[in-house]
């Protein structure tokens, strides 16, 4: 017997800390000292302020590099550093040093270069709240998916790979309780990629994925 | 008749106010008080308006005081809020002392809902010393700064500090406005009311009255900046744009501003703008009374284009409230306005009158992506920068504030 499942949701807040780098040299020093929670909120709170989704790069670091240092090949690095490839955001903290520290031995000018505009270090706090929504089974999951607020599917889909001991997402961790049933449900919904695509289109990839599970497993 | 919360979810969506709701549960019944110094003109009385019965309907105990003073008062207080904003001006240390008496006065008179409340809310630099005359204090006190403060004039900056640095967190609209403080310092972007009189849904008669109000040709493009005169908000630099753009195609440049300022330079710059603006007939410069919102509506929603070409802004929240009305933003590269515009989606950002002419005439050449910039900037608004979202931020921080300053706080 599977217990029911939790919808839970969740709210950000931002919050200054108080740190700025004008130079990429500034930018390593600051990054070796801000909360880890800082490095959290330049990589996903995107997810959850006013930003468009800039194709090239996906966290607030190349984007910076990229149009206020004006330095494409640190910016194109910095992009591809997936957040859900590490296990922790320390390990993530110091492949982020590493990958600048190696782009300013490369360049003796490009670590005192002025910034057009500082980089301001934001930490986030996240409250976690019951909706009191028990979902019993995985067609009611995929029933609920839709409406499901933003902030829902940010808790349990990108939050929970931070939280969890398996790194996660809550729905394929639920659906995979129920057996070989639905096992190829689970294996897709664990295979959506979220770092490319804004909250609405991963809800709505998540649906769709239960939706198709939907005709060719009679869900 | 339809709740607030109604009115709101038939322009959000009903997940949002859900949200509220399920956020709301978790304060019912708290006692909160907001305090600033007026209840009628300014972007923190409007948000006020709207705020406190917001969530009167959640279930919130939500109260709204002003404080009173007199002129001197309000002179003082005046210097301050410019200072903070980069002005070099001393305050004599007789108008400061006069603050602290007012703030003292005031206190008396509140002293009791200042007492009882969960959670006070103090709004600007005008009621910020009440907190020194309660030192044991039950409640969370939360200063928040509407104002760039970015670039203080440091020796008003410092003796500001020594109240506001004895809240338990402060408010900022941007990262950048933010002042290192002994607390947390959370960010919140202002917003627009979409149901207010500067944001409503406008009849077709209402616009075709303001075509023939101002004399304005329907046949041809409308460019409007809406700001005040302030050189700042570089009205020269409006009329500069306006004529490299006419060369090519037979615009009108609409450029209206609040007529009562209490900024000393706003008649010298008025005068300068009229001057340069000449006779042209397609030049309209309007000073208009500053609660005259359901102009200000209409004119934003009658234009092609909206500029905001300021040289230094707050967070300028005007480009907001043209977004919401479907219309591309060219606003200058700077404060709150990289927020709202971003290039190709909702607007463009620009250095110079040249910058502004040539985005003019691309979007003027290029319809369809007008249309489909303003389609996505109303959407741009919905999401993020609504009053809603405002609500659900200020839900947010009480809870975080009632629950130490931890990362990650978990409800059950």
């Amino acid at each position: 017997m599977v217990d029911p499942f939790t919808v839970r949701d969740c709210a950000l807040i931002a919050i200054a800390t108080g740190q700025s780098a004008q130079t990429l040299a500034e930018l390593r020093d600051k990054l070796d000292i801000v909360p880890a929670s800082s490095i959290y909120y330049h990589f996903w709170g995107g997810l959850l302020r006013p930003r468009f989704d800039d194709p090239e790069y996906q966290n607030d670091f190349a984007i910076w590099v990229r149009h206020s240092i004006h330095d494409k090949p640190l910016a194109e690095r910095l992009a591809l550093v997936n957040p859900t490839d590490f296990p922790d955001l320390e390990i993530l903290r110091k492949e982020l040093i590493d990958i600048i520290e190696e782009r300013m031995d490369e360049s003796e000018i490009l670590p005192w270069i002025k910034a057009s505009q500082s980089f301001y270090f934001v930490r986030s706090q996240i409250v976690i709240f019951d909706t009191r929504r028990r979902l019993e089974t995985p067609e009611e999951l995929g029933r609920h998916i839709p409406h499901m607020s933003l902030g829902s599917i940010f808790y349990h889909f990108i939050d929970a790979r931070r939280r969890t001991p398996l790194a996660r997402d809550d729905f394929s961790a639920w659906l995979s309780g129920f057996g070989s049933r639905y096992a190829l449900l689970t294996e897709q919904v664990s295979h959506i990629d979220p770092y490319f695509i804004n909250l609405m289109e991963l809800r709505e990839e998540i649906a769709k994925v239960f939706r198709q599970n939907e005709l060719t497993e009679g869900i | 008749m339809a709740t607030l919360l109604d009115q709101y979810e038939s322009i959000v969506g009903a997940d949002v106010i859900d949200q509220l709701r399920q956020l709301a549960r978790l304060l019912v019944g708290k006692n909160v008080l907001h305090v600033n110094s007026t209840k009628a003109g300014g972007g923190v009385a409007e948000l006020l308006h709207r705020i406190v019965p917001l969530m009167r309907e959640l279930g919130i105990d939500a109260h709204w005081e002003t404080i009173s003073g007199d002129a001197e008062f309000f002179q003082c207080t005046k210097l301050m809020h410019n200072s903070l904003q980069g002005k070099r001006m001393d305050i004599p240390e007789t108008m400061l002392k006069h603050y602290e008496v007012i703030n003292a006065e005031n206190f008396g008179m509140l002293r009791n809902s200042l007492e009882e409340a969960d959670i006070v809310f103090i709004h600007d630099p005008q009621p910020a010393a009440l907190i020194e005359n309660l030192p044991e204090r039950k409640g969370r006190w939360i200063w928040r700064c509407h104002i760039d403060a970015g670039r203080p004039y440091r020796p008003v900056w410092r003796y500001l500090k020594r109240f506001v640095q004895d809240y338990d967190a402060s408010i900022w609209s941007l990262s950048e406005f933010a002042q290192r403080l002994p607390h947390p310092m959370y960010l919140m972007a202002p917003s627009i009311d979409p149901l207010s009189d500067k944001n409503c849904e406008l009849s077709r008669e209402d616009l075709e009255k303001t075509y023939e109000r101002f004399g304005l040709d329907f046949e041809r493009p409308i460019i409007t900046q809406i700001s005040r005169f302030d050189r700042f908000k570089d009205p020269l630099g409006v009329l500069h744009t306006y004529r490299l753009v006419k060369e090519f195609i037979p615009i009108q440049l609409v450029y209206a501003g609040g007529g009562a300022t209490d900024d000393p330079e706003g008649e010298e710059v008025y005068s300068q703008v009229m001057t340069s603006a000449g006779d042209d007939p397609d030049v309209h410069i309007l000073m208009l009374p500053p609660d005259d919102n359901l102009t200000v509506n209409a004119l934003q929603r009658i234009s092609d284009i909206i500029l905001q070409k300021s040289l230094r802004e707050g967070f300028g929240l005007t480009v907001a409230e043209a977004l919401w009305k479907a219309k591309p933003v060219i606003g200058g590269d700077t404060g709150g306005i990289r927020l709202q515009v971003v290039n190709h989606y909702t607007g463009f950002l620009v250095n110079t009158p040249e910058g502004a002419a040539l985005r003019i005439r691309y979007l003027l050449k290029r319809r369809n992506n007008l249309k489909e910039i303003g389609e996505r900037a109303r959407e741009y608004v919905r999401e993020n920068f609504l009053i809603t979202r405002n609500v659900r931020e200020y839900l947010t921080l009480m809870i975080a504030i009632m629950h130490e300053a931890e990362d990650r706080i978990e409800l059950a």
